[in-house]
């Protein structure tokens, strides 16, 4: 399916999602935090769309809000598009977990947990996966102030 | 006493933790696999990572783009000239910037001359794993004459820096082409060699087949790539799927096994050697004239937006994105490396298994410590 396919046919899903192209090759999707497990449920079990693949999970922050970034991608088909939620709470970021979905956010998610902080409902088992468990802050905010000067300025 | 009452009273089984790694020869680096055991048989396993962990991403955050290349190939060490193609399509793309075809062929000769060293690394260290020292010789002598062509044409042998955003860091050395012609016409006499000596070896075989099971279904959903999802027959061959670089002009074949044991995923990479072998001989004789770099500016600054590129390493799929704001360095850069992925795998393949076969599977996942911990 080509972009606007794709943008009409998960558009019938669920109305209240943002699209946008601009300045990516996917087709950018923005969900609600709350909707974000349904619409993954829906995106990976329509025939028509089958995203079966999460090739992608990318932690980041924007300064004001933290994100995740889904890219999904369907075996099947092979199209490609790009899922992202943002939450505004900085001090007890919680999203819902895809594990269920995809396995492979597992391990994803326990990184994104480890470098950003963000909690996600539903994990079987959420803790740092690089870093100690002792580790104070989530080193890729870009609030985080490096006192072990680790990144060399 | 009744026979029945002596097991119970007598011999209490319980569950216990075992630690393999970070020292252990079979976990290739620093990696601590936890696990749980009744017995023999593994109830669990929980990897421990982070012991190699450089914070790569956070790093190039601070770089210029032309720096972060060099970072890259101290990931997946053993696939280092992929690592550095895959950020600079990702640049290159960004940029709209065609490079011309003469680099396209020579970064697809060295990428697939790169997966042949890694395979035939990976041969040796499996081989050893289960038990079979020679394997590790052989392989070495392959080996060394790839990593002698890289040391002529870039300089060194394993972290090759030779792709800059916009061609190549210098032309190939005038002797390029008959080494790499030698090398194909020794390497097609011993390759066979790898399969009457390990393949077809009736222990190795029966360490393997049946072993360390990956359904078609599990491989998608945990997202594997590589050699590690052909075993399981899934098709997931970027080269095929998102083609980049020449391997659009050039004949070869996507090899697929359909048991996802341990033995497939072994016979994918001795099969996907010969298809490397394969490609290599189409383009070696017919690399086009051109120049070997299109200029950049000396400080890089890629426009407003986000850039994703996947390519295929000896592993599987390295992903590379970037999130711009339009100034020198990166906003957010994430690499989705194939290992992370693969060894998510590893619990669903070996839990229910002996903790002999652990090892054997773990060798044909081909983890590289470096390219997960980042």
């Amino acid at each position: 399916m080509t972009n606007e396919e794709l943008q009409n046919k998960i558009a019938s899903i669920n109305n209240s999602l943002e699209f946008t192209e601009e300045a990516s090759e996917f087709l950018n999707i923005t969900v609600n935090k709350d909707d974000l497990h349904k619409l993954c449920t829906d995106l990976k079990s329509d025939t028509d769309l089958s995203f079966d693949y999460l090739f992608c999970m990318t932690g980041i922050d924007y300064g004001k809000e933290l994100g995740v970034i889904y890219h999904l991608e369907s075996i099947k088909y092979r199209h490609q598009i790009v899922v992202k939620v943002k939450t505004e709470d900085r001090e007890n970021p919680v999203l819902d977990s895809v594990t269920d979905v995809w396995k492979t956010a597992e391990f994803n998610e326990m990184e994104i947990f480890d470098f950003f902080g963000v909690k996600f409902n539903n994990h079987p088992n959420l803790k740092r996966l690089f870093l100690t468990p002792d580790w104070n802050g989530f080193p890729l905010r870009k609030d985080y102030v490096d006192v072990d000067n680790i990144v060399i300025k | 006493m009744t026979k029945d009452k002596i097991t119970n009273d007598s011999f209490k089984t319980q569950e216990y933790f075992v630690n393999m790694g970070p020292q252990h020869p079979a976990t290739h680096g620093v990696l601590r696999l936890i696990l749980t055991i009744d017995g023999e048989i593994i109830k669990n396993i929980e990897p421990d990572l982070g012991y190699i962990h450089r914070s790569i991403e956070k790093m190039c955050e601070r770089d210029s783009y032309q720096q972060i290349v060099h970072l890259t190939d101290r990931m997946d060490y053993l696939s280092s000239h992929i690592n550095n193609h895959a950020v600079c399509l990702t640049v290159e793309k960004s940029l709209e910037l065609e490079v011309t075809d003469r680099v396209k062929v020579i970064r697809t000769i060295i990428d697939e001359l790169t997966r042949i060293a890694s395979h035939t690394l990976w041969w040796g260290v499996m081989g050893m794993d289960v038990g079979a020292l020679t394997t590790y010789f052989l392989a070495f002598r392959d080996r060394e004459m790839i990593n002698d062509i890289f040391e002529e044409t870039c300089g060194a042998r394993l972290t090759m820096n030779y792709n800059i955003p916009g061609g190549l860091m210098n032309d190939i050395h005038p002797n390029f082409i008959k080494r790499v012609k030698e090398f194909l016409v020794h390497f097609r006499k011993k390759l066979p060699e790898y399969d009457s000596l390990l393949t077809n070896n009736v222990i190795f075989q029966k360490r393997t087949k049946g072993v360390g099971i990956l359904s078609y279904k599990d491989a998608i959903s945990y997202g594997v790539s590589g050699p590690v999802a052909r075993g399981s027959g899934y098709s997931s061959d970027v080269r095929k799927i998102h083609s980049y670089a020449a391997y659009d002009k050039v004949n070869f074949d996507e090899v697929l096994f359909t048991e996802g044991d341990t033995l497939s995923r072994y016979k994918v990479r001795i099969a996907e050697m010969w298809e490397s072998m394969k490609i290599i001989e189409q383009l070696i004789d017919n690399i086009p004239e051109g120049d070997i770099s299109v200029p950049t500016k000396a400080v890089i600054k890629l426009p407003k937006g986000e850039f994703y590129q996947k390519v295929e390493t000896a592993r599987g799929e390295l992903g590379v994105y970037i999130n711009s704001t339009g100034t020198k360095n990166p906003y957010r850069m994430k690499f989705r490396s194939p290992g992370l992925s693969n060894l998510n795998a590893l619990n669903q393949m070996v839990v229910g298994g002996k903790i002999g076969d652990l090892v054997a599977t773990m060798a044909s996942l081909d983890i590289v410590v470096p390219d997960i911990d980042r």
